[in-house]
Parts: structure tokens; sequence; C-alpha cells
């Protein structure tokens, strides 16, 4: 194989692994947001959810801040055209991203209950936004979005902002969200006792039994939409220009890659068996800790579901499909590939073992008593 | 309004609005981490009081500087898109390594620094404050490496297969002399910041007469600490000066008003109104020699003027003309040798020929007029950057008087004595962010009509989005900013005016009554 072919495909992998991680990391603390209006009747109960998070959301975030530049580094006009396609959506995201940092810090600096339910609405608003708006920017994905190019690749959008919530699209922001806040129950379930863990438990049991029921609609519905095929093309280590290739469109070609390659069935099966071992657990309130993994294993097993089904493309175009985006066409050159993957051959494994000491020098789980302790450095 | 503008217009006010959080974040990481110090070394509560006060105040910003910083990285693409594809090859990847090697050390430790006062052992903890200093100011590096390319892109070729920008050396791109300089003072900017607002705020205090044994301990960090960074501030901000000077030929004439090359040395303008129509400066004050020292580092290096400089970039246009021909041949013969050997000799200039598409999609077709006309579009606008640039140097040179007066009363603890320079501290505590917003618009301002200078014109850089999207997130980012500004300030001042007492910090001496914890103090 080409170097060049090599990079590529480790960098698309990287690049699922990358999502995984925001996924899983910063989905809990959406999921935590999201459950908070849900499960938490008192301040107290409130502060102590919060709290659950409030030391690692800083950390878990950095994953989503990660994503956004491991694209644009990588595959630099991915980047390009899916932020400024989705411009309007990606501003309502941005906006609830915003409302969560300064949730957490400000929320209890003030003891009123206006302002406390205030900040609570916005962090809700802050988990539940990006949750939904992931997932239907994948669901368009997975349908094609409307762009083309010029000859000097200067891009061009034919969509709207409500042209991106379509049905399919919905589905699969609904999909996120039940993924998010299964998710965000498990790391709860960890992090909580008493009533309220039960309450938190019991969400989470609904919206895992949400997540495979929604999960299993998408594929049967997936089977139904049209989908591209990539033909002739100027090869997996020419350079990337996304003009020079022939793309035909399918109904059903979604499910294309799981015929040629039988095993990435793999894949939505570990979804479906990691949200039903979550799913039982949750209800019988047994190894959270299990749960927890259970959870990260069905998210692993969703976006790796998307990701295999789009592949080898990373953003089709409905409008002019030859000028959608692959993973052959849309990458950065060889050299910056190579550096990009030195430097995190050499600082993920670091971030994995700091991290770690972090979740373990907080571990256990949070009280009412650490809330009252520390009134004011607890969020 | 265009695309072009309104986008400038949002990326600017929203830069400029990060930046008001980011140099507050770098100062006062380091002075936690040195008041820490001086905490575990002598074991006085005091100090350990100091930190968790200010480091309250640190986490308030923190929150807003993380908060802004996200729209900052969102907005290269949903903003900046044909950059993106552009200059994504050489840009993105210092962006990326930040993530990696800054923002996870930062905002992994920051949430240890908050919550593990009971966990960890002192040196335990000193050494988290210590790596969120060093992540904050490690990702100031690299976002310098990645604007330091803009100014001076280094290390970088144009492709014709792929028809952007690609690398060809990435040491050249982080050993950028641009970036190193600009690394140095703008972190140094941060230190500035981060020392004011404490010595300010602990004037203010002292003006009250209450908290005396914090807030005199704290002058006296922040005012020594402080003075080496306005001194740095001012020395490596002259390195700046040179290095634009090297490189950026236009920006120094521009900020200099030097409407014509004069004989070496040239004389500096203190002060004057430049006219951009006329090309004079009036009522100059100047002052031989100066500038030639500052720009060339030699008494007979020339600093060239504006209309010399237009001039060469004539040439460059024409040159970049030939290119952009070569260009259009060889995409219709992609094999054609004696074109790709054209294109070869001029792609160094094809930036110039794109300043072409604002008079004529086609740029080969271009007439003498339109040619003049984008050969004087590389003028930046001249009497904002003249005067910008004169009260950032003005207020650097009051910074080191002014700590070093406090420096000298604060050792001969004479402080309280002095009301009137309690009342300068504390009125002197907007002073920093004002120069530090001023440099970045002499910095960027100075840059245009590029974003890469030389390469990519500033209205090439836009997305193709409608004006109407643009101009709603306009709204929303001022409407929504403000009000995050109103609760943050309301909060900041709610903390101070409250002061350490308000924090109800657990008595120094009570270990943390949880099990499973480290021993704590
Ligand atoms: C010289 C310093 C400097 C400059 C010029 C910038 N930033 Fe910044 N940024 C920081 C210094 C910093 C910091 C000190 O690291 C911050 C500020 C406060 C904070 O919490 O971290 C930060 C936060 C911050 C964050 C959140 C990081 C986190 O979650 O920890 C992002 C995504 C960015 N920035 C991105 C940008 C982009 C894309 C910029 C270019 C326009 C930019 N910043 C200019
Ligand atoms: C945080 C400190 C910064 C401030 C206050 C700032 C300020 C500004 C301002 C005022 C403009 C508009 C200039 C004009 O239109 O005349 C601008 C433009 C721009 N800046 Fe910065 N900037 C900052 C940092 C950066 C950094 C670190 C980068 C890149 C890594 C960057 C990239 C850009 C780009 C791409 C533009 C494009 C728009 C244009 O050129 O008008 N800026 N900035
Ligand atoms: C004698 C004093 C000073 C001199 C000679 C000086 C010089 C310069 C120069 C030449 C630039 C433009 C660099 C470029 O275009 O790339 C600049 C930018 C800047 N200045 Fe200053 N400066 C001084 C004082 C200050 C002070 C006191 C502050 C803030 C506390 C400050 C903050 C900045 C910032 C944040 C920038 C933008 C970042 C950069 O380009 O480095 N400067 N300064």
């Amino acid at each position: 194989m080409p170097l060049y072919e090599i990079f590529r495909l480790l960098w698309w992998a990287i690049l699922g692994v990358l999502l995984i991680g925001i996924a899983v990391m910063d989905g809990f603390d959406l999921g935590t947001a999201i459950l908070l209006p849900l499960v938490g009747r008192s301040d107290t109960d409130r502060r102590i959810l919060i709290n659950t998070v409030g030391p690692v959301w800083e950390g878990n975030q950095v994953w989503l801040i990660l994503g956004g530049g491991a694209i644009f580094a990588a595959f630099p006009p991915l980047y390009a055209v899916a932020f400024s396609g989705f411009y309007l959506a990606m501003l309502l995201l941005l906006c609830a991203l915003i409302l969560r940092p300064v949730g957490f810090k400000f929320r209890s600096k003030l003891p009123g209950a206006r302002w406390r339910g205030a900040w609570d609405a916005a962090l809700f608003v802050g988990g539940l936004v990006p949750a939904l708006v992931f997932g239907v920017a994948f669901g368009n994905a997975l349908q094609g979005v409307p762009f083309r190019f010029d000859a000097m690749l200067r891009m061009t959008w034919a969509g709207s902002l409500i042209g991106l919530f379509n049905p399919f699209a919905l589905l699969c922001g609904l999909v996120s969200v039940a993924m998010i806040v299964m998710h965000g129950a498990a790391w709860l379930g960890c992090k909580t006792e008493g009533a309220l863990r039960r309450r938190v438990r019991q969400a989470g049991a609904i919206a895992g039994a949400a997540l495979i029921v929604l999960f299993i609609v998408g594929g049967i519905w997936a089977t139904q939409i049209d989908f591209y095929l990539l033909g002739t093309f100027a090869g997996t280590a020419a350079p990337s220009n996304p003009l020079h290739k022939e793309v035909t469109r399918a109904t059903g070609a979604l499910l294309h890659n799981y015929g040629v390659v039988p095993w990435s069935m793999g894949a939505p099966l570990l979804a479906l068996g990691g949200a039903l071992v979550a799913v039982r657990l949750l209800r019988a309130g047994q190894r959270p800790g299990l749960a927890f993994a259970a959870s990260s294993a069905a998210i692993a097993g969703v976006i790796a579901t998307a990701g295999i089904s789009l592949f080898p493309f990373m953003l089709p175009s409905s409008l002019d499909p030859a000028s959608g985006l692959t993973l052959w066409d849309a990458s950065s050159s060889l050299t910056t590939l190579i550096v990009m993957t030195i430097a995190t051959g050499v600082f993920l494994p670091l971030i994995l073992a700091y991290t770690a000491w972090v979740y373990h020098i907080l571990r256990g789980p949070v009280t009412e008593d650490d809330i009252a302790r520390d009134p004011h450095t607890a969020y | 309004m265009d695309v072009v503008a309104l986008s400038r217009l949002q990326f600017g006010l929203t830069a400029m609005y990060h930046f008001l959080f980011v140099p507050l974040t770098l100062g006062l990481s380091v002075l936690l981490a040195i008041m820490e110090g001086v905490y575990v070394t002598t074991g006085r509560p005091v100090w350990r009081d100091m930190v968790r006060f200010w480091g309250m105040l640190f986490g308030i910003n923190f929150a807003m500087g993380v908060a802004t910083g996200i729209t900052m990285e969102f907005q290269f693409g949903t903003n900046w898109a044909y950059y993106a594809h552009y200059v994504g090859d050489i840009f993105g990847a210092p962006l990326a390594i930040e993530g990696l090697m800054a923002f996870f050390l930062e905002a992994t430790f920051i949430g240890l620094f908050f919550f593990g006062w009971d966990r960890l052992s002192r040196v335990q903890h000193l050494l988290v404050t210590c790596l969120v200093a060093l992540g904050t100011n490690l990702s100031a590096l690299w976002i310098l490496i990645a604007n330091g390319w803009m100014q001076y892109p280094v290390g970088a070729r144009f492709n014709l297969a792929t028809m952007r920008m690609e690398v060809t050396d990435f040491s050249a791109v982080l050993l950028n002399p641009v970036a190193q300089a600009k690394f140095v003072h703008t972190v140094s900017a941060g230190y500035v910041t981060g020392a004011m607002f404490v010595m300010s705020i602990s004037a203010w205090y002292l003006l009250r007469g209450r908290n005396r044994g914090l807030a005199v301990r704290s002058i006296t960090v922040a005012a020594s600490f402080g003075l080496a960074a306005a001194l740095s501030v001012v020395v490596l901000g002259d390195e700046s000066g040179y290095t634009v000077g090297q490189n950026q030929k236009m920006k120094i004439a521009a900020i200099e008003a030097m409407w014509r090359t004069e004989a070496a040395p040239a004389s500096f303008t203190l002060i004057g109104l430049p006219d951009q129509a006329t090309h004079v400066t009036h009522a100059a004050i100047r002052i031989p020699w100066v500038l030639g020292l500052i720009a060339t580092r030699s008494l007979d290096g020339r600093v060239e003027g504006i209309e010399q400089l237009v001039s060469d970039a004539t040439a460059r246009i024409r040159s970049g003309m030939v290119a952009y021909a070569a260009l259009l041949a060889l995409r219709g013969t992609p094999h054609d040798a004696a074109a790709a050997a054209v294109f070869d000799a001029h792609v160094g200039d094809l930036g110039y020929a794109l300043l072409l598409r604002r008079y004529t999609p086609n740029v080969t077709d271009a007439t003498e007029a339109q040619i003049q006309a984008a050969a004087w579009d590389t003028v930046p606008p001249i009497a904002p950057l003249f005067w910008t640039f004169r009260i950032m140097v003005a207020l650097g040179f009051y910074f080191i008087a002014l700590f070093a007066t406090v420096f000298w009363q604060a050792s001969a603890r004479r402080l309280e004595r002095h009301r009137r320079l309690l009342r300068l501290m504390l009125w002197s505590l907007p002073l920093p962010w004002i120069a530090a917003e001023l440099g970045w618009y002499v910095a960027e301002g100075g840059r245009q009509p590029w974003t890469i200078d030389g390469v990519l014109p500033t209205f090439l850089s836009a997305s193709s989005v409608p004006a109407t999207d643009v101009v709603l997130s306009l709204i929303g980012f001022v409407v929504f900013y403000s009000a995050l500004a109103a609760v943050e300030l309301y909060l900041m001042l709610r903390t101070i005016r409250r002061g350490p007492e308000g924090m109800a910090l657990p008595p120094a001496a009570s270990p943390a009554p949880i099990a499973a914890l480290r021993p704590a103090e």
C-alpha cells in the first residue's frame, strides 16, 4: 500500500476514535445536564448532579475542541464545507456550548432560586442542543448534503437550516439524544447515591431502551434512502482534489459496505449489545462501572456504524455527487498527516494517563455532605 | 455590508472579546503558581488564602476564556471556509497540536485546582497549579505559531493539483521568527495584565483599609512580577518591531506613516496627523535616526516608504498574472512542461494576482488602472495604525514607571501612606487590556488586505454563506456576549467586594472529613 493511503486510512480511523472520545467523555456531562431538571428535584440534588461533572467537564470539552482541530488539520475541505455549510446549525451549537462553561461556573455563585433556575434551564439547553445537532449532522451526512465546488475549489451550498432538520436526520438526532442521556445516567449511576441514584437509573434505562428501538428503526429506514457509490477516481494516493471522480446514486447504498465486508456488521451489533447490557444493569442497579463501560461500547458501536456506512465518503454531496468528499480526496498532504500522527502518538497517551490520574483522585460518589461542606468551591 | 465585511467585523469583535479574558488567564495562572510556591515553602496560611482568593477570580475569568475560545475555533470554518481550504494543510496542524498539548493540560488540571485542595498533598496541588500555568502558556505558543504564519508564511508552497497551499518544511513553520517574537511579546503582555489586576484590586483594599495582609503581600508579588513583565513587553515589543520591519515592510511603513523612502537612517515620527489621501503627515514631530535603528538595527539599513512599496507591489502583481495565466493553461493541459516552468518561476507572486479578483474575475485581462488600484489596496489604513501603535507604546513605558514606583514604595513599606499612588494603581486597571487590544489591532489591521500576508487576500478568504446568516450570527453574538459580559462583571465585582472573607474558607488546619482521601494539609 502506498504510504499516503495508509496515513489517510489511519486518520479516518483516528477521527473515528476522536468522535467516540467526544461522545464518551463529553457525552456524559451533556447527558448529566439534560438529566438535571428531569431527575434533580431539590437544589441539593441538582448541585450533586452538577458537582459529579464539576471538576472534569472542562477537560472533557477539550475532546470536542480537539475533534474540530483534528478535522481542520487532517481533512481541511471537510472542515471548510461542514462548518460553513451548516452555518446556522453550527452557531446554534456554539451558543449551547458557550452556555455550559458559564452555567457550571456561575450557577452556584448566587443563592437565589430564580438565578439558579435560569442556569438550570441554560445547562439543560447546553446539553440537549449539542446532542441533537450532532445526531442531525450525521443524519444529513448519511443522506448527502447540497454543495458543489468550482474549479478553484470554492464551495457553494444550496441548503437551508430547516432543510437540515428533515425526518431521517431528526431520527438520527433522537438516536444521539437517547444515547447521550443513557450515557449520562450510566455516569451518574457511579457518582450518586440513594433516591437520586434510583431516579437516574430509571431514566437511563428508558433512554437506553429508546436508543435500541430508534437505532433499529434507523437501520430499516436506511435501506430505503438514496446514498452514493464511488466509481472511478484518481486513486487512494492521489493529491487531494475532490473533483476527479465519478459517483453514482443508489437506493440502499448505505448498507453496501456491510455486504462487502461482513464482519463490519460488528459495529451495529456492538451498538445494540452495549445498549442492551447497559439497560439491564441500570434497571437492576448492579455493577455501575460495567454499565458505564457497556454504554461507552454502545456509543462506539453507533459512531462506527455511521462511519462504516459512509465509507469511503466523509461528506457526500447530494447536489453534485462528484463533489462529495471522500477520505481519498479531502485529506491534508502526506507531510501534515505524518506530523499530526507523531503529535498524536506522543500526546494522546500522555493525555489518557493524566486524565486517568485525575479521575482516580476524584473517585467516589458526590454526597450531600460534600456539597454542604464547602459551599463556595463546589459548584 | 457584504459577507466579507460582516465576517471581518464578527471575527474582529469575537477575537477582541476572547482576548479580554486570555491575558488575565495567562498572567494570573503564573501569579497563582508563584503565590502557591511561597505557600508551600513557607507554610504560612495567608499565602494559601491568597491563592484561593485570586484563584476564585481566575476561575470566573477562565470559564469565559473557554466559552469565547470555542467561538474562535469554529469561525475559521464557518466564516473563513475558503481560507480553511486554502491554508488548512499548514494552519490546521498548530491548532490541533494546541488542543493536544495545551488545552488538555490546562482544562484537565483546572478541575483539580479547584476541587483538589482536600484531596492532594501541598506539593501535589502546587504541581497541579504549575501544570495549569504551563498549559495556558503553551496554548499561547501554538496559537501564535499559527498567527505568526499568517504574518510571515514560511515553509509552504502552492500545489496546483490540490489548488491550495501545502507545507514543505514544517520546522520552518515552527521556528518562524515572527511567531517567536509574537509569543514572547504577547505572553508578557498577559503577565502585565495579571499583575495589574492583582495590584489594582489590592490597592482598592488598602484604600478601604481592609484585608491588609493579603493586599500588601499581593502587591509586592504583583509589582515585582509586573515590572519584569513590563520590561520584557517593551524590549520584546522592540523585537516585534524588528521582525515586522524585516518581513512586513508595508506594515511598518503604515505604522510609521512613512510615505516615501528616506535616506538611512530613517527618522521616527513621534506624533502627527497622517493623511492617506495626500500622502503627508501634518504637524509631525520627528526624531532623527530612531526608526532606522528600530527597524533595521543599523545606521545604513533603508526603511522603505509606502510609495516605493506600492510600486514593488505593482511588479509583483504583473508577475502573479503570469503565474495565474500559466495556472489556467495547466488546468487545460496538465503536462505542458513550458507552462509548468513559467508557473514555477512566478508562483511566489500568485497571491498578488489574486488581489485583482476584486476588479476582474479573470485576472489575466486586468487593465493598467486595475493593476494600479490593486497595488494601492496593499496599503492598510494608516491613521488608525499610526495612533493605536503609539498609544500601545506609550502605555508600555507608563507600565514600567508605575510598576517600578510601586515596587520601590512597597519595598520601603510606605505604600499605605501614598493614597494618591494607590488611587493611580486602582485607575490603571483597564490600561493593559487597552494596550493589548490595540496591539492586536496593529498586528491584524496592519496585515490587511491579506489574511495570509502576500498569499491570500482577505476578501477571498470568506465562506460562501448568505449575508443574512452572518448578520444573524453577528447580532446573536453581540446580544449573547453582552449579556455574558454583564453577568461576568457582576460576579467579579461581587467576589472582589466580599473579599477573601466572603469565601468562608474552611479553617486551614481542619482535615477533610471525607473517607478515602489523602491527608490534607
Ligand atoms: C495569546 C494567547 C491566545 C490567543 C491569541 C488566542 N487564545 Fe484562545 N485561549 C488562550 C490563549 C489564546 C488561553 C489562555 O489558553 C485560553 C483563554 C482563557 C482560557 O481559559 O484558555 C484560551 C481558550 C481557548 C479555547 C478553549 C480551550 C479550553 O477549553 O481550554 C479555544 C478553543 C481557543 N482558545 C481557541 C482560540 C483560537 C481559535 C484563537 C485564534 C483566533 C485564539 N484562541 C486566540
Ligand atoms: C485574540 C487575539 C486577537 C485579536 C484581538 C484579533 C483581532 C483581529 C481583528 C481586529 C481583525 C480584523 C482586522 C480587520 O478587519 O481590519 C482580525 C482578523 C483576523 N484575524 Fe485576528 N486577532 C486575534 C488573534 C488571531 C489569531 C491568533 C489568529 C490566527 C491564528 C487570527 C486570525 C485572524 C483572521 C483569519 C482574520 C481574518 C479577517 C481579517 O483579516 O479581517 N487572529 N483579528
Ligand atoms: C514600547 C512598547 C511596545 C512596543 C515597541 C510594541 C510593539 C509592538 C509591535 C511592533 C506589534 C505588532 C507586531 C506584529 O504586527 O506582528 C505589537 C503587537 C502587540 N502588542 Fe505591543 N508593543 C509595546 C507595548 C505593548 C504593551 C504594553 C502591551 C500590552 C500590555 C502590548 C501588547 C501587544 C499585543 C497583545 C500585540 C499583538 C500580538 C503581537 O503581534 O505580538 N504591547 N506590539
